[in-house]
């Protein structure tokens, strides 16, 4: 009866990108407020399904919609919510308005607005980001194997010219291998899909689901559990398959680097959710040892490459590695437990690694750079808001217990504690203890960035001298340090050291030869925006953007039982045969 | 009255985020220079962290007063007060929302609200000058409220919460003074340390609470007989890397000295009265299964023996009194392990009770003394005798009670955990080299105890003053002050504080084996008589030269500091390092060569396509002959 309001959650955010193409020019004028409206609809419609969902039933999928669209192939138009997708549905559709309120709300000529003409293309922005919405709330709400391939593959576009286009200095390497890298995981993953298909004649997920592998041979299962997880594998990403991430992340705009993290990796594991665990259960059982292995590997191989990192944003980058690990290891535990604790961690790294990109966002229009040492410290005596909300998100990040990080990692360990009865538990007690240590190395890169950034006495004056006297502050930030301050007045020097220092130390941390010369770069974004008008602390669209993300992380992390209660019938019947 | 728990908790929890929000917000309206609007602020900062925290502690005594000391004298436990919230489902064990107060939580919960108002109003006057004390006192709430639920807890998993939040606090507390890259460093490092234990310490209740089938503490308790000694051997030692983390024991006991970097009345509220304890407070809550496992107890008794001498000698050495403070809290804790390893929790939390009043006390005194010279180093002290006459005679108390000399409390608690750890010699759990071990340790410790509680006694208070030239007041140090004695809100709490570091003895029965007590007497005065004669012969030289050769090693805690850095740290940045250039050459390297092999094999594939009509002409050719030669061999 309230099928329609899944394929409006699609249709909203499809008929915005449309009219845009439609009627550009009766549209410029109110273009700020345009993707704002339509993100904002869609995210009442997010709130109206969840609000109409049924509590009691959150096992079975509900408000669906089952249309037959190409009958020759059997591809069916059928969407549809249960407990495991409807939280990520809602925090699509939170995550895209807060991007949007973020872009729109502020006064259009501070740094990193891009819907300006100047700065960017306004109109093919709002577009893309309204295709992407729809390519990723579609991905949360299909139950038909091909329907959930084509919105999986929907995304890839607009991420991509999200990149290409409004992306840092190299960011045409990163969006060319963002695409091409996730691409070849998606063909993988079709061909699993494809075997799945050939194998038992239908595409409809929730059929599968409850035929938990029936009609597929073991041999088949593992095969195809391999493709479709080696496909997700690249999305989520799993260690050796992330190299793709941190360039992704680091050139991305703020907006794309909240959804890339906040959304587009959910996708990945929500995968191993919606498809591989319930459809081959088999093919789980033998697979899960190593992915739980290939997920410690990346918990604790990405917590030491945050250590070492310089830019904060690549930080934060491979700080999805080293959580997403811990998802990973929850899923592959195969226990109600370990899967409650892998979706509950899945939510709060999308919350978390959201906000924590705004802030390296906010950051870097402020410097003019993310690189740690550049930034010198003492941002609690220069922008206190800013550093405070860092230091909140960054504790949030590293697990602490009364925000939301905290109960998905303890989850995921404590199903590792007691796997599946089929898995060999005593390899699970070294994933849990290698995770356990992974924790301690997050805390660890977390409060020495913190320590780096936030703490110590700034290289550059306080903010009250920078706003009264904005000429001398340049001067003497020049000689002091390495800020953008000595960038405005020797940008060649300056360039030339860092390319010079970077092979000694951490010149694996940079792949792409062009990032040496980022205070180049510094001067073309910023030409001669005055410094006090750059280093003002939090502003309004900023504190808009951020406080719901606050308010949530601080809300899961209080009260764990609004997600657990209803991912756990879920999560009961997925495993179905395996619990 | 079953709400209390709750209530006790919940209300420091709202006043610390009332502190972080709403001192500053909506802004004042004041006309004025901003030290007015300033004091504004602090003055409703001051309302948020006082109230909340001294209705906290009417609650807790509520509590308390039915049980009383119920626990240190052994009657028989009543029925818990407190109810259950619900439960978080998880899909396994649920998590169970109990908070409640029994004999062990009352007594506790009352040591924590008291000290921490005490601490609170101590740091109006301490922290008069600070502008960012809104926050500071805010995480004190935060504090309080985090150690008020591990305290009430009747899950462990809502324990562990408040447990973590502890250390959080205590990282933003120690690194109050963030501008000191010493004190950040600091911060960082109590955090790890702890940290590493605490996850020990999670996997131990995983194990606890997976073979009982649930996580509240009842249950757990209850289902020990059951388990299988291998079960509880392995959940107590798990447990026991948590209890060494927080408690600050051997081998995770660096960070406490380094935590003296934060603000004095946070060393004695966080790492001296309150959250060191917490560890201790654990291993008597979980006693039962403690007492299940020899192995660990004798683990325990190794690491308190080794600790409690090895610290009071580090303090012997040190020159900077809050340094002194922090190596005799690692000595004491490691008293009370020691007296848990013996087999007396009673005892041991006896000592913990006492122990939070008279180190709280002495902290708070070591601040007024600093906040007087504006330094922490004992070498420019001395002749404050005359010009601190009560922090004199309240401090005085405090050395007394630390040193074991009656009739101060410290005196009566620290008979019965020497006297356990006599009866342990006989017919005890330890095995008996841990048990000779453990008491041998123990009498050595009281004699130093008393040489390095005397040292500090005299070095400050006694002898000439020193006239130093006042330095610029860094971060990390108070600030000083023209003032004879320090201001009335820190004076009111440290006299508040020595009563029960003078008295609580009396309160809580007393029990009194003379053997015993006359033994550690001599030997305590037999320590401080020996410094005493060194000091005399040359008032202005540093008693500690007794030590001879071993005073460096001794001034440096034997140097474990630079050896985890060798062995641990140093190891973890180089592998960081290599990290990043692996994932740039090796795994970021192997995606890039394929793709500049695609290239290059596309680069071999363009060169056919040349333009070349003829060759192409070719090609076609060529193809069409070899589909029709194949096609005529294999049909």
């Amino acid at each position: 009866m309230m099928g329609w309001l899944p394929v409006a959650l699609l249709a909203v955010p499809l008929l915005g990108a449309l009219l845009l193409l439609i009627s550009p020019a009766l549209l410029r004028p109110v273009l700020r407020g345009y993707g704002l409206a339509f993100s904002g609809v869609t995210l009442a419609l997010a709130v109206v399904l969840a609000a109409t969902f049924d509590y009691a039933q959150a096992a079975r999928p509900q408000l669906t919609v089952d249309q037959p669209w190409i009958p020759g192939l059997g591809l069916r138009f059928h969407l549809g919510v249960d407990g495991i997708s409807l939280p990520l549905v809602v925090l699509t559709a939170l995550l895209t308005f807060l991007c949007f309120a973020y872009l729109s709300w502020g006064d259009a000529r501070a740094p990193g607005q891009l819907l300006t003409p100047a700065t960017g293309r306004p109109r093919a922005l709002v577009f893309t980001l309204l295709v992407l919405e729809v390519g990723m709330i579609g991905t949360f709400l299909a139950l038909d194997l091909l329907l959930f391939f084509v919105f999986f593959e929907v995304v890839l576009i607009p991420m991509y010219f999200l990149i290409a286009i409004w992306g840092g200095k190299g960011r045409r390497g990163a969006s060319i291998k963002f695409i091409l890298y996730t691409l070849l995981g998606s063909v993988v993953m079709l061909l699993g899909l494809l075997l799945i298909w050939a194998q038992t004649g239908t595409l409809d997920i929730v059929a599968l689901s409850q035929a938990h592998g029936a009609g597929m041979s073991r041999g088949v299962q593992v095969l195809a559990f391999a493709a479709v997880g080696i496909g997700l594998a690249v999305k989520t990403p799993m260690w050796p398959l992330h190299t793709w991430l941190p360039d992704a992340h680091t050139e991305a705009p703020t907006v794309g680097s909240v959804l890339l993290a906040g959304v587009l990796l959910k996708m990945g594991t929500y995968g191993f959710a919606r498809i591989a665990i319930p459809i081959l259960p088999e093919g789980a059982v033998v697979i899960a040892p190593w992915l739980g292995a290939l997920a410690v590997v990346g918990i604790v191989y990405g917590s030491l490459a945050c250590l070492a990192q310089r830019d904060l944003k690549r930080m934060i980058a491979y700080s999805s590695v080293g959580h997403m690990g811990f998802v990973l290891l929850g899923f592959a535990t195969l226990t109600t437990v370990g899967i409650n604790g892998a979706l509950f961690a899945n939510v709060a790294h999308g919350l978390i690694t959201g906000l924590l990109f705004f802030l390296a966002g906010a950051i870097k229009e402020r410097y003019g750079t993310a690189d740690m040492p550049s930034l010198g410290g003492g941002m609690l005596a220069i922008l206190p808001h800013l550093g405070a909300v860092l230091t909140f998100a960054a504790i949030a990040s590293l697990g602490i217990p009364g925000l939301a990080g905290f109960w998905g990692e303890m989850l995921a360990l404590l199903g590792a504690f007691q796997p599946a009865a089929a898995l060999p538990r005593g390899l699970f007690l070294v994933f849990m203890a290698i995770g356990g240590l992974g924790a301690v190395l997050t805390a660890a890169y977390f409060l020495v960035m913190l320590s780096r950034v936030t703490h110590g006495r700034p290289a550059r004056p306080a903010l009250s001298l920078a706003a009264t006297h904005p000429a001398p502050a340049v001067a003497v930030a020049g000689p002091e340090e390495t800020g953008s301050g000595a960038a405005e007045s020797q940008p060649e020097e300056l360039g030339a050291g860092a390319a010079e220092s970077q092979p000694e130390e951490f010149g694996a941390a940079e792949p792409w030869p062009e990032e040496g010369r980022r205070p180049a770069e510094v001067i073309e974004t910023e030409p001669s925006a005055p410094k006090a008008e750059a280093m003002r602390d939090i502003r309004g669209y900023e504190l808009v953007a951020w406080v719901p993300l606050i308010v949530l992380i601080l809300l899961f992390g209080l009260w764990p039982k609004l997600l657990l209660s209803l991912t756990t019938p879920a999560v009961q019947t997925l495993l179905g045969a395996l619990s | 009255m079953t709400t209390f728990p709750l209530l006790a908790v919940l209300l420091p929890f709202a006043a610390a985020f009332a502190g972080l929000l709403l001192s500053r917000r909506p802004r004042l309206r004041t006309p004025g220079p901003p030290e007015t609007r300033g004091a504004a602020v602090r003055s409703r900062a001051v309302w948020f962290a006082v109230t909340p925290t001294a209705a906290s502690a009417v609650l807790a005594i509520w509590l308390a007063w039915g049980p009383g000391f119920a626990f240190i004298e052994g009657a028989s436990p009543g029925e818990p007060v407190g109810r259950t919230y619900g439960t978080i489902v998880t899909g396994g064990i649920p998590i169970s929302l109990t908070l409640q107060a029994d004999d062990l939580s009352a007594i506790l919960g009352v040591l924590v609200t008291l000290v921490a108002l005490a601490v609170q109003i101590y740091s109006v006057g301490y922290l008069h000058d600070d502008p960012r004390y809104p926050s500071y006192s805010a995480f004190i709430s935060l504090f309080t409220s985090a150690m008020l639920l591990v305290v009430y807890a009747g899950d462990l998993l809502v324990l562990y919460v408040g447990w973590e939040i502890m250390g959080v606090c205590s990282y933003f507390l120690i690194g109050h003074w963030w501008e000191d890259r010493a004190n950040s460093r600091a911060a960082v490092k109590a955090f790890l340390v702890t940290r590493l234990g605490d996850v020990g310490f999670l996997f131990g209740i995983f194990v606890l609470g997976v073979s009982a089938g649930s996580f509240r503490i009842d249950d757990v308790l209850g289902k020990v007989p059951e388990m299988s000694t291998g079960t509880l051997v392995a959940a107590t030692m798990l447990l026991l890397a948590g209890v060494a983390g927080k408690s600050a024991q051997v081998p995770l006991h660096t960070w406490l000295p380094d935590a003296m970097a934060g603000p004095t009345p946070i060393s004695a509220l966080i790492h001296a009265a309150t959250m060191v304890a917490a560890g201790i407070f654990i291993v008597a809550r979980l006693f039962p299964a403690f007492l299940a496992a020899r192995p660990t107890l004798d683990v325990l008794a190794v690491i308190a023996a080794l600790g409690m001498l090895g610290a009071a000698l580090a303090a012997l050495a040190q020159d900077d009194l809050k340094r002194v403070l922090a190596y005799s809290t690692v000595s004491q804790l490691a008293y009370m392990a020691g007296g848990l390893a013996a087999g007396s929790d009673s005892a041991a939390i006896f000592h913990l009770l006492t122990h939070g009043a008279f180190k709280a006390l002495l902290f708070l005194c070591a601040g007024a003394v600093i906040h007087h010279i504006g330094s922490n180093l004992m070498s420019q002290m001395g002749g404050l005798r005359r010009t601190l006459p009560i922090t004199f005679v309240t401090m005085t108390v405090g050395f007394a009670a630390l040193m074991g000399i009656p009739p101060a409390s410290g005196f009566f608690s620290k008979d019965a955990l020497l006297l356990t750890m006599e009866r342990a010699l006989t017919g005890g759990r330890l095995t008996d080299a841990a048990a000779l071990l453990l008491y041998g340790c123990a009498l050595a410790t009281v004699a130093v105890t008393g040489a390095y509680a005397t040292r500090a006694w005299l070095r400050t208070f006694f002898g000439e003053a020193r006239v130093v030239a006042l330095p610029e007041p860094q971060p990390g140090t108070a600030h000083v002050v023209d003032v004879r004695e320090a201001p009335r809100t820190m004076l009111v709490p440290i006299v508040l504080l020595a009563i029960p570091a003078l008295l609580l003895a009396f309160a809580g029965g007393l029990h009194l084996d003379l053997g015993v007590a006359a033994l550690s007497v001599v030997l305590a005065l037999l320590g401080g008589g020996v410094v005493y004669a060194f000091w005399r012969s040359d008032p202005v030289a540093d008693p500690s030269r007794l030590l001879g050769p071993f005073l460096v090693p001794c001034e440096r805690a034997f140097h474990v500091d630079s050896l985890y850095a060798a062995v641990f740290v140093r190891p973890t940045l180089a592998l960081a390092r290599l990290v990043v250039r692996t994932d740039d050459r090796v795994v970021d390297g192997a995606v890039r060569g394929s793709g500049r092999t695609a290239q290059g094999l596309s680069g071999m594939l363009r060169l056919v396509q040349n333009g070349n009509v003829q060759l192409y002409v070719t090609g076609l050719l060529a193809g069409v002959l070899l589909i029709v030669v194949g096609a005529v061999v294999f049909t």
